[in-house]
């Protein structure tokens, strides 16, 4: 069984539940279940992963029994239901591009995060995973980060290099404006 | 040159917009379908179009739309399958990415030769630039009459969503799509009912591929014989090849069905030959799922006929000696490849994509997987090949869904076609760790066929 | 009766009606054509298809349709056609692919009966005995699992589950509020209530009778005896709930368990309340009808195996002989 002890209560902001009741009208009266997966994605995008109060809140939202969210939630590899580093580094590891050196590219990702698979930077900045196809073999090796998705192609360690510190310098400067 | 039917404009710089796509003659099927032709005769049309689906099986797309049950008083659904997970494949992103405005259309005058009103185009999750992508080319559409009420004045209907899956390759199968798009987990239904019956909502539903919904565009403006007349035989019309691996140029080509795999492979038109002056060892010819074969038996045939990208030409000999087309993701493997590495690594997706419903699949694929493992990592037994053959066995076709096949031709496949490397990594398990099995045998020409004439 | 539906299974035919799944024609047949099932269960809507042990060749579709079909089906979720003939126990293919699922049930499932409260009753060792191979070709470690009480009164064991989602299906169809359910995915898919979370409701204890094997056991009875050294006993009495017809299992004067009625296939005839279950282990709350008939072929009854007596059809056919020679050896070394 999996315990999660984040007990905090989650509230929803009256922008969400705007995007959650434009979601819910795109399917027949009753079929609101169909808005789950498109909810779950925006409260992670909104809270960086996935807590059970607020997939409680969901259950709430759409009228569904809490274990209906949990089932869905832990199905899908998508969601992250424990707190995640602010940058996930998510490097395809199937083998079209494991052909053109993605295992390389996720060593080097490790000793240059110095953090295992699944482990989050001590400055809370970054996680990485090897994940499953992503659908860009012909550009391989990529990786892709949360929560626009946004794909990295034909990565090379200099690129890599250049993807980390550019995040970190991002991260910095804004943290300086505030 | 091959002429182009789908990517014909895709160099058209702002193609991705809709003026330019309109500009380019887009919509032109819409206007055609709604104002001119019957639903009955857009069906009709792609029937006799000759389309094949393009997602993997192959079924005939008009097939599966003329079996579309039309009770009265229940709605009906298209809804298109973005899911494309299978490794090798990524034409249907690329698709998406720079011409979605083609896709949009295509599923205009599918739905409409369904009778549906409401349309889903399910795109996986990790796909989240497309799903922006597409809703911005619907609310162009929109915006231009295309979608929405009484279309075009034809007083058709018509609204389409873009839903987003969370990432489980298993949703690529149709009645998992459906489940996962009523918001639940892809666990696959169990047949029957077939989708045409009872899918979404327990409504008749079909569900076909991106590059399927997107063929019916030309099909449309230019007339099923004219799409006919491309391709061999039952092959018709064009195909989206996702071409990656040890490549010059990996990446998607639009070919005419019957082009040699030999030209595709190696011609400067398409990918340019093998990367860094290697040679080539194997290829996956249809998705991580069809079996892989040694480079001379995808070059040519077992009667020693040149190997041509076509359904039929592709699987001839059988999976003794041929494979797939499946969904046109060409994997290619250079000398320096390791089979075995590779099969385990293929095994690893399918055990970590499997939904865990049925027993043969949830436990086999695990099962394969550290096997492999074992083998690749020098501690394997010569009894394991055969164990690994066996176990493919008890998972082929006893699956209520074809993951359980997927996961089990590529190890069958390998083994089958590449026993050698097995054996050798088993026997020499220090030497496997240093180097790899090379070239070997697996590009020697084939013996010749005795007593076998072709046909 | 015209709209009476005709099927052949191995060579014995019988009409049923239109609609009847193979599995449940072969159940109306009887004896030892009929298909094991570990997923699918009658009285749960839905149930089936999972598990792949009933699996049968269809070697004719129907009379309109005469194709076989192309792949073996599982026959608790595949309805009959008129005409229809299927092979289960004279098809080796099919014998074949169901000691492959037996054997995949069993990779991961702990050997381990002699300590497990299900032994006796458990389908998947009375399956492992009757259709799967003697020896396990699986090397690696076995997916386990911490026990978890759902409960003061259910204990849950994934590390013995098969997932054949029975007790979901009971959760949501005989109880007003599922909280548990199948968690993860592929095969570190579990059972679970995620956050802990007593199954709190008047039917739950029927998760207990629907699992096939000690996934889900009663906690007031676990350890308290062997089932074959418990005599059971039909008995009812008036309950507000439920039927009230249950079984009582004895050991001497005292009621040390009460389950709902099984029939010969391990169903549950009717379900019954967490009252009748848990609540009332005195003899004086019930008014005792008689001893539970139990099949002679049950450990419950005869205190150990039976041997296995293939069917004479097994007997006189080479290819059959064949894919089971294991069993035939087992059979002259007992």
């Amino acid at each position: 069984m999996l315990k999660i002890s984040n007990t905090e209560e989650v509230i929803f902001s009256p922008e969400l539940v705007t995007k959650f009741n434009e979601i819910v009208s795109r399917y027949p009266e009753d079929k609101q279940k169909s808005a789950l997966l498109p909810i779950l994605h925006l409260v992670q995008a909104e809270y960086g992963w996935i807590s059970t109060p607020a997939m409680d809140k969901v259950a709430e939202y759409l009228d569904l029994k809490p274990i209906e969210v949990y089932e869905v939630a832990t199905f899908y590899t998508m969601f992250f239901l424990k707190p995640q580093g602010k940058y996930v580094l998510e490097v395809c590891r199937t083998g079209p591009c494991c052909l053109v050196g993605a295992e390389k590219i996720m060593k080097y990702i490790e000793q240059k995060l110095n953090v295992k698979e699944g482990e989050v930077t001590p400055d809370g900045l970054f996680s990485w995973r090897g994940v499953e196809c992503l659908a860009a073999c012909g550009t391989g090796p990529v990786l892709q980060i949360g929560p626009e998705y946004t794909y990295y192609e034909n990565l090379t360690e200099a690129k890599v290099d250049e993807l980390i510190d550019g995040l970190r310098l991002k991260t910095a400067e804004n943290a300086q404006m505030i | 040159m091959g002429r182009k039917l789908l990517l014909e404009n895709i160099n058209v710089p702002g193609i991705n917009t809709f003026e330019v796509y309109r500009q380019k003659g887009g919509y032109r099927a819409v206007e055609k379908a709604l104002k001119s032709m019957s639903p009955e005769d857009v069906v009709e049309e792609v029937k006799k179009s000759g389309l094949r689906g393009r997602g993997g099986a192959g079924f005939p797309t008009g097939m599966k739309w003329s079996f579309l049950a039309k009770p009265e008083g229940k709605p009906r659904y298209l809804v298109c399958n973005g899911d494309e997970s299978e490794p090798g494949t990524f034409k249907d992103r690329y698709l998406m990415t720079y011409i979605p405005h083609l896709l949009i259309e295509g599923m205009i005058v599918s739905s409409y030769a369904l009778g549906a009103n409401t349309s889903y185009i399910y795109v996986r999750g990790e796909m989240m630039p497309q799903i922006r992508i597409l809703e911005k080319a619907i609310a162009e559409a929109k915006n231009a009459g295309l979608l929405g009420k009484n279309i075009l004045g034809s007083g058709y209907d018509l609204e389409l969503y873009v839903q987003p899956g969370g990432g489980a390759y298993i949703c690529g199968e149709e009645t998992a799509l459906i489940e996962s798009l009523e918001g639940k987990r892809g666990n696959p239904r169990i047949k029957p009912p077939f989708p045409a019956i009872s899918g979404l909502y327990n409504c008749p539903t079909v569900v076909n591929n991106v590059e399927s919904i997107a063929a019916t565009v030309p099909i449309i403006n230019d007339g099923a014989d004219e799409y006919a007349k491309m391709g061999i035989g039952r092959s018709t019309g064009t195909k989206l090849i996702s071409a990656s691996g040890n490549l010059n140029k990996p990446g998607v080509y639009e070919i005419e069905l019957g082009v040699s795999v030999e030209e595709f492979i190696y011609s400067d038109e398409y990918c340019g030959g093998i990367a860094n002056g290697k040679r080539m060892k194997a290829v996956v010819a249809g998705g991580s799922s069809v079996p892989i074969l040694p480079a001379n038996l995808i070059l040519k045939t077992a009667n020693g006929e040149n190997r041509l990208i076509t359904y039929e030409s592709l699987a001839d000999g059988g999976f003794a000696t041929g494979t797939m087309l499946g969904s046109g993701g060409f994997v290619v493997f250079d000398e320096d490849q390791c089979i075995v590495r590779n099969t385990w690594n293929y095994s690893r997706f399918y055990h970590h994509e499997s939904c865990g419903q049925c027993s043969p699949c949830r436990e086999g694929t695990g099962w394969m997987e550290k096997v492999l493992h074992r083998l690749e990592y020098g501690h394997g037994k010569l009894s394991d090949i055969d164990l690994l053959v066996d176990v493919s066995k008890k998972i082929e076709g006893n699956t209520i869904c074809p993951l359980g096949d997927a996961a089990a031709w590529p190890v069958a496949s390998a083994i089958r076609h590449f026993r050698d490397e097995f054996e050798w990594h088993v026997t020499h398990p220090d030497e496997a760790m240093q180097r790899n099995y090379g070239l070997a045998h697996y590009a020697d020409p084939l013996p010749k066929p005795e007593g076998v004439t072709a046909n | 009766m015209s709209d009476k539906v005709k099927v052949t299974i191995d060579g014995i035919s019988i009409e049923v009606e239109p609609g009847t799944s193979i599995l449940n024609a072969a159940r109306q047949i009887g004896g030892d054509i009929v298909p094991p099932a570990m997923c699918y269960y009658s009285k749960l809507q839905g149930s089936g298809g999972k598990c792949r042990t009933c699996l049968v060749k269809v070697s004719k579709g129907s009379e309109k349709d005469p194709r076989p079909m192309p792949k073996l089906v599982a026959s608790c979720r595949t309805t009959v056609m008129e005409g229809m003939e299927v092979q289960n126990i004279t098809s080796s293919e099919v014998l074949e692919a169901r000691k492959g699922v037996v054997e995949m049930l069993l990779i991961n499932h702990p050997l381990d009966c002699p300590i497990c409260d299900q032994a006796g009753e458990c389908h998947l060792q009375d399956l492992s005995y009757e259709h799967g191979t003697e020896s396990t070709r699986y090397e690696f470690e076995r997916r386990t699992f911490d026990r978890i009480d759902i409960g003061d009164k259910i204990q849950l064991h994934m590390t013995r589950c098969i997932l054949c989602y029975r007790c979901v299906y009971v959760a949501d169809q005989i109880t007003d509020n599922r909280v548990h359910g199948i968690l993860g995915r592929g095969d570190a898919a579990e059972i679970s209530t995620y956050i802990e979370k007593a199954i709190e409701n008047d039917f739950s204890g029927n998760v207990i009778d629907v699992c096939p094997v000690g996934a889900l056991t009663d906690k007031t009875f676990r350890f308290k005896n062997r089932v074959w050294f418990t005599k059971p006993v039909d008995a009812h009495r008036d309950c507000p709930k439920c039927s009230g017809k249950v079984t009582l299992w004895y050991k001497g004067e005292d009621v040390i368990r009460v389950t709902a009625r099984k029939d010969e296939y391990g169903e549950a005839e009717e379900f019954i309340c967490n009252d009748c279950r848990f609540e009332t282990k005195k003899t004086s709350d019930w008014v005792i009808e008689g001893p539970r008939r139990i099949s002679p072929h049950s450990v419950i009854s005869a205190n150990h195996y039976e041997q296995l007596n293939p069917p004479s059809v097994i007997r006189t056919n080479p290819a059959l002989l064949e894919s089971n020679k294991e069993e035939f050896e087992r059979i002259t070394r007992l």
